[in-house]
């Protein structure tokens, strides 16, 4: 058995405004299909633990989860070892209806944006409306991060969960950390009742 | 800035995470054609100071292509309908036919 290596050995950076880290391997499958038949999100729904979320949403819960990815398309997140079997149980479930699943995690890598200003962080970076009364835990973005194509959610209010292609992983982590440098937070987020950030 | 609405996945955003594709509603002239009408489809567009139907994907996003009908002066965006049809539809160029009186659709689209 191989060794999985993350793109970026798991590095992190915690000196700024909000801390930035890489957190593979993750299993990511992606399922695409008919998203309203109910082979499908009955197949998902029991092989993720979660339910099938609504357009633009994730559910997640510890390290399980889908992810609304487009109109035919989720993600389903996994232990990374347990990828290839998660693929094999969905491709059963399946069965004889139409639907594609395939092993998309070393494609990927998955960064972690979090502290009280991780909204700020994201949106230097993202054409995301991220006022707190818009972008909530539990919606899910495809877009992009400065100069290459990302997504993520929010696991809680100040989580960002993230991923990219693999052969973007640097250029992402570095965005993310420049975009969190010490001194270079801009207030515009109200922070939530009792937060204080580092500035 | 344009902003744009995405009509697949209904996400609403500036046009950095979408990708322009041309107008909308050619005709297509393939293999057989006269060379005139494979010209004109090949290369003739149209470039209206005004409202404007294009094709355009939602390539940061959901990755789906939709349309748009859209002033090309003011960036006001009238609305976005699927891809999956020939003529815009019939509410959309009633609502533009309000907002310009003096628009009138042009027969070649039809
Ligand atoms: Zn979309």
């Amino acid at each position: 058995m191989s060794e999985p290596v993350t793109a970026l050995n798991n590095t992190s950076d915690a000196t700024g405004i909000a801390a930035v880290s890489e957190i593979g391997p993750v299993g990511m499958i992606t399922l695409r299909g008919d998203l309203n038949a109910s082979y499908l999100r009955k197949a998902a729904a029991q092989i993720a633990g979660v339910d099938v979320p609504a357009p633009l949403g994730c559910n997640s819960s510890d390290n399980r989860g889908i992810a609304w990815m487009s109109p035919d398309e989720l993600l389903v997140m996994c232990p990374y070892a347990e990828a290839g079997e998660t693929v094999e149980k969905l491709e059963k479930a399946i069965g004889s209806n139409f639907a594609t699943a395939a092993n998309v995690s070393d494609g990927r890598a998955v960064f972690r944006v979090s502290g009280p200003l991780a909204r700020e962080v994201m949106a230097k970076l993202s054409p995301v409306d991220l006022d707190p009364a818009i972008f909530k835990p539990g919606m899910f973005r495809r877009t992009r991060l400065a100069q290459v194509p990302a997504a993520f959610w929010m696991t809680d209010d100040e989580t960002f969960q993230i991923f990219c292609f693999r052969s973007v992983a640097q250029y992402v982590f570095d965005v993310l950390k420049v975009a969190a440098q010490s001194g270079s937070a801009v207030g515009h987020f109200p922070l939530a009742e009792g937060q204080s950030a580092n500035t | 800035m344009l902003v744009l609405t995405c009509h697949a996945c209904g996400v609403t955003a500036e046009e950095t995470e979408f990708h322009a594709g041309g107008e909308a509603h050619l005709k297509r002239f393939g293999p057989g054609s006269s060379e005139t009408d494979f010209e004109g489809y090949l290369f003739m567009r149209d470039n209206p100071k005004g409202v404007h139907f294009e094709r355009w994907r939602h390539v940061y996003g959901c990755g789906k292509w939709f349309h748009v009908a859209r002033d090309t002066m003011t960036l006001e965006v009238f609305g976005s309908y699927s891809a999956q049809t020939y003529t815009p539809p019939d509410d959309l160029i009633a609502q533009i036919e309000d907002k310009r009186p003096d628009w009138t659709r042009k027969a070649a689209t039809a």
